[in-house]
Order: structure tokens, then sequence, then C-alpha cells
């Protein structure tokens, strides 16, 4: 820590012992902000290059296991892709099981981030162990939501993580309706909490912020955007996801390892954010109401405000789930057919943390010759240095510990895959 | 490990493989009174170190993260499990030092050595 010639840098190291995986710097120099930089970790790298050479159907296990929180995402995306280069379309309960699928991801993950990387940071706690020795309802309530998640997962997916029921075309193996009958009572036990979670979010002291960026997200007449839509922003653009590279560009910036992305040019923010803002419309009553209830209306562009919108999204999930257990039909065949044919196939589905897009070229006898993978944290990188740079002028002259902690906060609002590492973060004040 | 351990295991002792994120484990070993809890670990120590730390006696080193990426880490659960009061009577963690966490990578000759030892060391605890 040094100050002097009134330049101040701010340096958060969230993995110090692993190399690369994701860090936080900003610079201030006579009380402005000079620059912001964030550094993030990109694992599809490595995937997109293991995959080339592989069957066609082997990509959504393997893209499984470029994340943790989020392996349905992955699975769906690849899948919707490969279906694409072969030209067959999933519908049906087949497709509702899919979503059903997602749902459990997505109250898994949001419930996850909301309870126990965030909301520790809104009431000013250094990480969740401690929140929960003060505040063990709210965390016991967060367990129990990601429970519910869980076993959504674990019914429909075959497992909690990293699912083995799913395969191009649909499933291996379909649950009975008496199997997914056992989700309800642990779904509407979780809706009540969820309906808490809204509640208890928008009490949280929200930290003023304006965002000026684009946002973007699968849009999908009739439906909140999940597992399949077209591509829409706030400013009025809508393409297919077969035509997301004329649109979304990445560039490589030569001070980190990763790829920035625009839209059009512009700087965009994809998430709950971005799906609350362009498909409000498209939640369920209940969510609705409970946005309603706690006055949080679109146009929102407080990005704290996403714990709120991250917890509607949960409410909304558990209640979509319900939908479509009560509506499920057992299919005759877990599966639709997906014979290989040389082709280039395109899929994106809106992953907890936005919007991921992949790109496979097979070849005759479905062997992937190229994969590209847009994951949507790097897709916001952008976006979150805009929000850092834009939080760090308002309180500039806040200490720098305390600075440090609201710019993780701001950061975490975005959920990143680097936000979960909290227990690496190192945070490195310097004042040359 | 779990793979070595299954059927070599004493009656009553349940292997379990979890994947993704920690704070699993706080479900997973509800109901157990015992349970030993193995991972990777970074902490400075030479690649192939095997750290043995009984939790149920107090919170773990700070120099113990372990070296998961996309959650709270294991010790954290560990932490919160504590502070929820749904830690097990007897809770040991195993942590073999990595070093590589590369994906895709395979085990180092020092961290397979290291793993052989961790089975026969946990079997000889369960005994």
């Amino acid at each position: 820590m040094a100050e002097g010639n009134g330049r101040r840098t701010i340096r958060t190291d969230f993995l110090a012992r692993v190399e690369g995986e994701g860090a936080m710097r900003v610079v201030i120099r006579d009380r402005q902000v000079a620059d912001v930089e964030l550094r993030i970790y990109e694992p599809p790298r490595f995937f997109e290059a293991f995959l080339r050479g592989r069957s066609y159907l082997e990509a959504p296990d393997i893209t499984a296991r470029i994340c943790g929180i989020c392996p349905v995402a992955y699975q769906m995306s690849a899948c919707s892709a490969m279906e694409d280069a072969c030209g067959v379309t999933v519908d049906g309960p087949i497709r509702d099981l899919r979503r059903l699928l997602y749902c459990g991801e997505w109250i898994e993950s949001h419930a996850l981030h909301v309870f126990l990387l965030h909301a520790p940071d809104f009431l000013g706690y250094d990480g969740a162990p401690a929140m929960a020795r003060d505040h063990p309802k709210v965390v016991e309530d967060g367990l129990a939501l990601k429970k519910a998640g869980n076993e959504v997962m674990r019914v429909v997916g075959g497992r909690e993580i990293h699912p083995i029921h799913v395969r191009v075309g649909g499933f291996y193996r379909a649950p009975s309706r008496r199997e997914l009958g056992a989700l309800v009572e642990p779904l509407e036990r979780a809706r009540e909490i969820a309906l808490e979670t809204v509640r208890l979010t928008a009490s949280l002291p929200m930290p003023e912020l304006e965002f000026d960026y684009e946002l973007m997200a699968l849009t999908s007449p009739g439906e909140y955007p999940i597992d399949r839509g077209r591509i829409a922003s706030s400013s009025g653009l809508e393409f297919g996801v077969d035509e997301f590279q004329r649109h979304v560009v990445e560039e490589h910036v030569e001070r980190s390892n990763a790829l920035h992305a625009t839209l059009d040019g512009r700087v965009y923010l994809t998430g709950p954010i971005a799906r609350f803002n362009l498909s409000f419309d498209e939640l369920s009553p209940l969510a609705r109401e409970a946005a309603a209830e706690v006055e949080l209306a679109p146009p929102s562009t407080n990005p704290f405000h996403s714990i709120v919108i991250r917890s509607l999204e949960t409410l909304y999930a558990c209640d979509e789930a319900l939908r479509l257990i009560a509506d499920y039909e057992e299919p005759d065949r877990p599966f639709v057919d997906v014979p290989p044919r040389a082709g280039v196939g395109f899929g994106a589905t809106e992953a907890p943390r936005g919007t991921l897009w992949h790109r496979y070229e097979l070849d005759d006898d479905g062997t992937i010759l190229d994969a590209k993978i847009v994951p949507p944290t790097s897709q916001n990188q952008k976006a979150i240095e805009g929000d850092l740079y834009r939080f760090v002028e308002r309180h500039v002259d806040l200490p720098d510990d305390e600075l440090g902690l609201r710019c993780e906060q701001a950061i975490r609002n975005h959920d990143p895959c680097i936000s979960c590492a909290t227990h690496f973060l190192q945070l490195e004040v310097d004042r040359a | 490990m779990a793979q070595r351990l299954r059927g070599r295991v004493p009656s009553g002792v349940e292997v379990r493989e979890l994947e993704g994120e920690p704070v699993s484990l706080v479900e997973a070993w509800d109901g157990a009174s015992e349970v030993f809890v193995v991972d990777a670990v970074r902490s400075g120590s030479p690649p192939g170190m095997l750290h043995r730390i009984d939790a149920s006696t107090g919170p773990l080193p700070a120099t113990l993260s372990a070296a998961s990426t996309h959650t709270l880490g294991v010790g954290e659960a560990i932490e919160l499990a504590r502070a929820l009061g749904r830690l097990p009577e007897r809770l040991v963690l195993y942590g073999i030092e990595a070093e590589s966490i590369a994906a895709g990578a395979q085990l180092t000759p020092s961290v397979a050595d290291a793993v052989d030892d961790a089975v026969e060391r946990l079997l000889e605890e369960l005994a």
C-alpha cells in the first residue's frame, strides 16, 4: 500500500494461488478513475480445441465439464447446436423436460449466488460462514432452495451435477409422472422461500448506480427465455442465433488473455437484468406480482438490482417447474433420432448468468471439425468494467478496503464465473 | 480415490463422489456421524504432500484453501456447516497438494503416489 502523486491502484486477485483465473484492477489518479481492468479466465478455449475430432454426440457431456455450476446450460446449448446442424427440431414433452431440467439449474445456481455469494456483500460480511453465524435462518433458506433445484436436476438429469441422462435429441431416460410428482412438494416449499427471498433482497441497502450499456438476451414469444429463442436487444435488434457472429464481435485485448465482446460495436450486458428488462411480461403472474410488491419494473437500470431480479427469476423457475410437471406427459421415446450430416449448427440458451452460444461444424459422419463457444462472462466483461468505472467515480473517496469490497459487490452483480472464488480473493491497494 | 476405496471400505461406510460446487457437501453429510472429505488443495506445500486435518476441533488453517474455482471452497463449506451446527461429530479432511489443475491434466507422478498413500491411510483409519 503506498500513496503519493495522487495515484492510487486497487487490485483484487481473485485467485492468487491459481494463476490467471481472475483479477480486478482499478487505477485512480488525482481523484479521477484512470483505468479499470477486469481479468477473467476462459476455460472454453481449451474445450474448443478438445472437441475437434470428437463425435457430435459427445459434445453435451464434454462441454458440461466447463462449469460446475451450469453444466445444463452447456449441455442444452450443445444439444441445440447439434440438432440445428442435423436439421432436427426437438419439441413436445422432451423439450418440456429440458426446460424443467434447466429450471432446476436456475434455482440451484441463483440460490447459491444470492444467498451464499452476494447477500454477504450487501449485509457487510466477508463470506457466507460469517453471515450464517448471525443469520442462520437466511442461510438455511438458501440451502433449502438450492436443494430443491438439486432435486430437479437429480430426478430429470439423473445426477445433481453433470446430468447423465441428457443426450443429443433428448434424454437417455425420461422420468415417469410419478417420479416428477415427488418434486411437487419440495418445489412448492421452494416457491414460498423464493417469494420471501424477493422481499428480503428488495429490503437490502441498495447502492446507487446507473448503467448505460445495451441489454441482450434470448426472447421467445409467450415464454420467459430459458432454453431457446431469438436474440433481442434493448435497442431493438432482433436476429437468429445463427446470425450471432454478424453482430457480436470478440476482440483480443492486449492487456488481458480474455476476449472482449461487443454488440454491433457497442458494450452490452447479458444475464438476469437483460432478461428481466426484455421479457418482463413473460414472467408468471406470481413473479410479476412479487415484482410489483417490491416496486421493481422495467426499465431497471441499477445493476445492484440484480440480486432482486435473480430472486424473482428463482421464483419464476419454481413456478415454471411446477407448471411443467403438472402438464407433463411421458414421451413414447425419450429422444428423437438425430442422424448426422455435414454442416454448421448454432445453439444458444440462457445460462443463469447469461446467453451461452455454441457453434459447431460437422462432417458427414458427425465428427466435429470446429467448435466455438461464447460464454456469458466474457460477453459481460466490458459492461462489468463500465460498472466499476462509474462506481469508483462516485465513491472515489471511500477508504481503499471499503472501496475494494464494494467493487467486488459490483462485479458479483453479474455473477461471473470468477465471483465464486471468494476464498482466493486478495486485495492489493497500491498508491504509487 | 473413490473408485479405489469402493469395495475395500468396511460395511457401514458409504463412498460418495461429489463434483461441482462444494456447498452440496453440507447436504451430503447430513445424518452422518463421521465423515472423511478428500480433495485437492493448494497451500504452497510441495506437490503430492498429504494434509490430514481434523476439522471437528476447530477452523481450518487459512492457508489451506481448496482448489475449487467455481463457488465457495470446501473449506468454506465446512465453516458454513460449523456456523449452522450441521457439522458431523467428526470430520477429517484429507487434502492432497495438487501440482497442476489445468483442464484435462492427468495426475502427476508425485500426486499419484500421494493418492496411493491417502487410500492406505484412510483404510487404516476406517479399520
